[in-house]
């Protein structure tokens, strides 16, 4: 279920490490606990990020969640394709739904994430 | 039922209702000199009035109110609205009155005014009040501006202000309007205030504790008077959320428990009406310390001699303009003097009757996540429920089949899949059983066929509505072509 | 009076279900030293007529409705049709919750549905709220939006805006770090140009001016429009007189970021200052920043066209402190009585009321100028207040005018001491010919 390549946080964020560019989103396991994505709010291109600083919010109808970074970097590129179909993120929160692109500062910040393995044992253990 | 068309979609060109007299006055041409006028408004309505009245009565079908039943909703205080309040407050001799009409010509408001003020300061056991506020929010907002007024004045604002996790949304969001940075007090496994958390947090940088007694369980902060001790040791302010002094009016007196200022809600415990989504009031009582700070213009002068001082250098200023909802004051006065005292406490008192008989009719079959004693309403959440796939939302929708307004849900915080149940005290046993019996059908329901609450409602005039559709594409007002 | 609906044989058949011998005993809760052991201070209980004699006694201490009045100043008195009266009294309006099971409340949010579409229709803005409390605590909620879009500490307040819109917005942004400045008005009583041009800078968050303003004059919304977008501040243009778009140009024609004011002239008695109603509408791309609840059209699973509260997740009951107010209950019924004036008195209707107050004020503000000593103070067009600046203390004036039965113009020096003795007269379509020939007779007569 959760891609092998990506790590993962405790707070259900994904990062995807391609050379030096990181894609993030928001895991499965967020989006059904979030309920329907309706608004996805983007940062602007060129925001620096650190570990944990807010990335945006997604709002669902009833909530809004935070997104946290999974490293730091610099934001070069946002899904605007969620303007106008936030429900990717439901539909395909490992893919399409994917949130931005960083310009990773290091990329030994993804080394100290839960890989995919260990982060389903984690997942298990709340949902017990 | 059909669905009754937008009033836009009935328009025509040709159609008018209203008709005023002829003008008797020169009207010239110059007149609009140098002023840019509209050429019209596109879509304006234009119907007769037959079509208006029926357009408002048929809306007005589709809507539940108190009128026609029970509002079991949690820290909402629907209780019934007395006509007798709505026949004084719509007095000519009020209605009339302009805000600023010299003070001998509205000696009646201002007494009006005067009346309320020292009636809640009796019942809230404080010291001076301000009927300014026109909902609880406002109020929660002026109530903290005044303890920040009086922590400047002493040199120091301070930073922080504590608020329960089991809050009314209210409470952060007013306390952050005065600048403050809020810092959350864990409930302990009884539901109130966990009192070594709130030593601990209560430092000097602490402004003030906001509680709310009840809190929004339903449960009396048994620890109150310790509670205003660690608060006050430390130089702060205990604030109180008075939304649920239905159950304590004439029982006890929040000043009297070391409450420094206090909101009151005259939509909830003093039966001002609803009307869908307001006008409320939300007056603030204080202690004798923070009465300089309050809202200008405040009433002063004796019985037919009142005036209003505006006097007033170190008050907050104002919150909006003039003196508060005068037309929801009115009619929380009507209430106090059709009560009177006895009346009052018998309110307090029949509304935790009729919450714990509901608690103790319901307790097998739902679950309470905390079996503290409560007073006016009782939370009950999903958690059986959850087991067959049911949530307290297809609870809620299902209720509706059965003719009850659904509780307050998903609130508080701190109780998932909550159901806040506070029937108030004007309810009959009759309407309590018949509430009863349908919470006792939905729980086998929820075992026996749960897809028919999933499905609920299915008698009301729409069923589930698209929620996230509505906030993905946002449709906020009409967009038809405009009728030539 | 009482309202509980139980009988003796009820309580107690409910008390022993709960297991209980007494109320007091569900009252256990309740540490001893908080208990309250005497009767609460107050009157005997009122059975009904009791209670409508008290307050007709009351009411009749308000002497205000015998007097031929010309007062204004933000609270309008206009012709309100019974049907009005009539529908906003039904107990299906007056007694509702507020909509947030949308499946019951279908009457409720079509209206509101209704209202924030006239809000746009008038102000010519693209989204409305469902209403604030009123056009002073809309004004600060303008404010505190446009800080939220931009982060800039300081905001230009024109002084020709209402004086408790600007008290409101300052009590309002006191804790918060944002800075107020007036700017001054021209002595054709529009904010001074040239005033705001030399105190408008990168740090300007907004410009807030009220038209028709505090003077009754027509202010150029154009102009400030101009001026404010030219340093990427926002454009809050304030209304007092909602009956004047029914006639003057919209706020959204020059380009307002923010339309707020005060609704009360749409169907609201004056009743000493409440309850009235704030109305706010902005631009689409403001949306996610407009504080309040909104209601928007979906569909039900049936496919059928229905309305809900939307956007929610920008109120306080689910982002608290971060909430873009802390606003719940707000003046729906307002809006309800609002929405049945505007939708009865029709575009034809509207538009004809306006311009009676138009004729009126300006047949008023000619006969009053015509009384020796009486000027014209602000050159700049009206729409129905004006004011005259008299040759002798107001205060002094209005007294001889009011032993004749006639409360003359709101005396300014209060709010203004800057403009001397001066004025504020109200004319709308309610006042008579013979009526503001009266008040002309006896502002002559009390300057003698």
């Amino acid at each position: 279920m959760y891609p092998q390549a990506y790590r993962y946080t405790k707070d259900h964020e994904w990062v995807e490490i391609k050379g030096h560019v990181a894609t993030v989103g928001i895991t499965d396991y967020a989006q059904k606990h979030l309920g329907d994505v309706v608004y996805v709010e983007l940062p602007a291109i060129g925001t620096k990020l650190a570990v944990h600083q807010t990335i945006g919010t997604i709002e669902s109808v009833k909530a809004v969640s935070e997104v946290f970074s999974p490293v730091s970097g610099e934001v070069v590129e946002v899904n605007g394709g969620l303007n106008a179909a936030p429900e990717a993120v439901n539909q395909d929160p490992h893919g399409t739904g994917w949130i931005l692109r960083l310009n990773v500062a290091a990329p030994s910040d993804a080394a100290a994430l839960m890989d995919a393995a260990a982060y389903e044992k984690y997942v298990a253990g709340l949902e017990a | 039922m059909t669905r009754e068309p937008l009033i836009f979609d009935i328009s025509e060109a040709g159609k008018r209702a209203y008709r005023l007299p002829s003008l008797d006055v020169p009207g010239t041409e110059d007149a609009l000199a140098g002023v840019p006028v509209r050429a019209g408004i596109p879509g304006f309505p234009r119907v007769s009035e037959v079509e208006v009245v029926r357009h408002f009565t048929r809306l007005s079908q589709q809507n539940y109110c108190v009128d026609i039943g029970f509002y079991p909703l949690g820290s909402c205080t629907m209780k019934y609205n007395p006509k007798i309040n709505e026949k004084v407050a719509a007095l000519a001799g009020f209605t009339a009155s302009h805000p600023l009409a010299p003070a001998d010509t509205v000696q009646g408001d201002l007494e009006v005014l005067r009346l309320l003020e020292e009636y809640l300061c009796e019942i809230a056991g404080l010291d001076a009040c301000t009927l300014q506020p026109a909902a609880g929010a406002q109020g929660e907002l002026t109530g903290m501006m005044l303890v920040r007024a009086c922590l400047e004045e002493r040199g120091d604002p301070r930073k922080y202000v504590l608020v329960p996790d089991s809050a009314h949304g209210t409470n952060p969001s007013s306390a952050h309007l005065c600048g403050y940075t809020v810092k959350e007090i864990k409930s302990n496994e009884g539901g109130t205030i966990d009192l070594e958390d709130l030593a601990r947090q209560m430092t000097g940088d602490v402004a003030a504790l906001m509680v709310t007694n009840p809190n929004t369980l339903g449960v009396f902060e048994y620890d109150i008077v310790r509670i205003a001790e660690i608060v006050h040791a430390m130089g702060g302010f205990l604030y109180m959320d008075g939304a649920n002094m239905n159950a304590l009016a004439g029982k006890c007196r929040p000043g009297d428990m070391g409450v420094d200022v206090l909101h009151i809600n005259l939509h909830k415990t003093f039966s001002t009406p609803h009307g869908g989504g307001g006008p409320g009031s939300g007056p603030v009582a204080v202690k004798r310390v923070l009465e300089p700070y309050l809202p200008v213009p405040r009433v002063a002068g004796t019985a037919g001699a009142r005036t209003l001082d505006y006097d007033r250098p170190r008050s907050i200023g104002r919150v909006k303009s003039f003196y508060g909802n005068f037309g929801v004051i009115l009619k929380a006065l009507a209430y106090i003097w059709s009560l009177g005292p006895d009346g009052l406490k018998e309110m307090a008192e029949i509304a935790v009757l009729n919450a714990n008989y509901i608690r103790k009719s319901l307790d097998k079959l739902y679950h309470l996540k905390y079996t503290t004693p409560t007073l006016h309403e009782c939370v009950f959440s999903d958690k059986i429920q959850k087991e067959h796939g049911i949530s307290n939302l297809d609870i809620a929708k299902r209720l509706i089949d059965y003719g009850v307004h659904p509780p307050t849900m998903s609130f508080p915080l701190i109780v998932h899949g909550a159901l806040m149940i506070e029937p108030t005290e004007t309810e009959s046993k009759r309407d309590l059983d018949q509430f009863i019996e349908a919470m006792t059908r939905i729980a086998r329901e929820a075992e026996t066929d749960p897809e028919l609450l999933h499905a609920a409602p299915h008698a009301t005039v729409v069923r589930r509505l698209d929620e996230t559709g509505a906030a993905r594409n946002p449709v906020l007002k009409w967009e038809g072509k405009a009728p030539q | 009076m009482s309202y509980i609906s139980l009988g003796d044989q009820d309580k107690k058949e409910m008390l022993e279900r709960i297991g209980a011998s007494s109320l007091e005993e569900l009252y256990c809760c309740l540490p001893d030293e908080v208990r309250l052991k005497r009767r609460l201070a107050l009157p005997e209980a009122m059975p009904e007529a009791d209670l409508l004699r008290r307050f007709e006694d009351l009411a009749a201490r308000n002497t205000y409705p015998g007097y031929l009045s010309f007062l204004g100043a933000g609270v309008y008195r206009h012709f309100v049709p019974a049907v009005v009266d009539y529908l906003s009294a039904r107990g299906e309006f007056i007694t509702p919750y507020t909509p947030y099971q949308p499946e019951v409340s279908q009457g409720t949010l079509q209206i509101i549905f209704e209202y924030q579409t006239l809000i746009c229709q008038l102000t010519g803005m693209d989204i409305a709220n469902a209403s604030l409390y009123d056009g002073a605590m809309a004004a600060a909620e303008a404010v505190l939006m446009a800080n939220r879009l931009n982060a800039r500490p300081k905001i230009l307040v024109a002084r020709s805006a209402h004086p408790e819109y600007r008290a409101t917005i300052r009590t309002y942004i006191r804790n918060l770090g944002v800075r107020i400045e007036e700017v001054g008005f021209g002595p054709d009583g529009r904010l001074d140009p040239a005033e705001l041009a030399r105190r408008i800078d990168k740090d300007t968050s907004a410009v807030l001016v009220q038209s028709p303003n505090a003077f009754g004059v027509v202010e150029d919304l154009k102009a400030v429009g101009e001026l404010a977008h030219g340093h990427q501040a926002l454009f809050i243009a304030a209304v007092a007189e909602a009956a004047s778009l029914g006639l003057l140009e919209a706020p959204g024609a020059f380009g307002a970021d923010v339309a707020c004011g005060e609704g009360q002239s749409f169907g609201l008695a004056p009743s000493f200052g409440g309850p009235y109603l704030g109305f706010m509408a902005c631009k689409k791309e403001h949306l996610r920043q407009l504080p309040g609840r909104i209601t928007g059209q979906t569909k039900d699973v049936d496919g059928r066209r229905g309305f809900v509260l939307t956007l929610s997740t920008r109120e306080q009951h689910i982002r608290r402190e971060k909430a873009t107010s802390n606003i719940c209950t707000n003046q729906a019924w307002c809006a309800l009585r609002a929405t049945m004036y505007l939708e009865t008195l029709g575009a034809e209707g509207l538009r004809e009321m306006a311009l009676q107050n138009v004729h009126k004020a300006r047949y008023a503000a000619g006969v009053l100028g015509r009384i020796a000593g009486v000027k014209r103070r602000f050159g700049g067009p009206v729409f129905n207040e004006f004011v005259l600046e008299l040759p002798k203390d107001v205060a002094a004036v209005n007294a001889r005018l009011k032993e004749k039965g006639v409360i003359g113009g709101l005396d300014l020096r209060p709010f203004y001491p800057e403009l001397g003795p001066c004025a504020l007269f109200c004319v709308t379509e309610v006042h008579t010919r013979e009526e503001i020939d009266r008040l002309a007779a006896l502002l002559e007569e009390a300057l003698r």
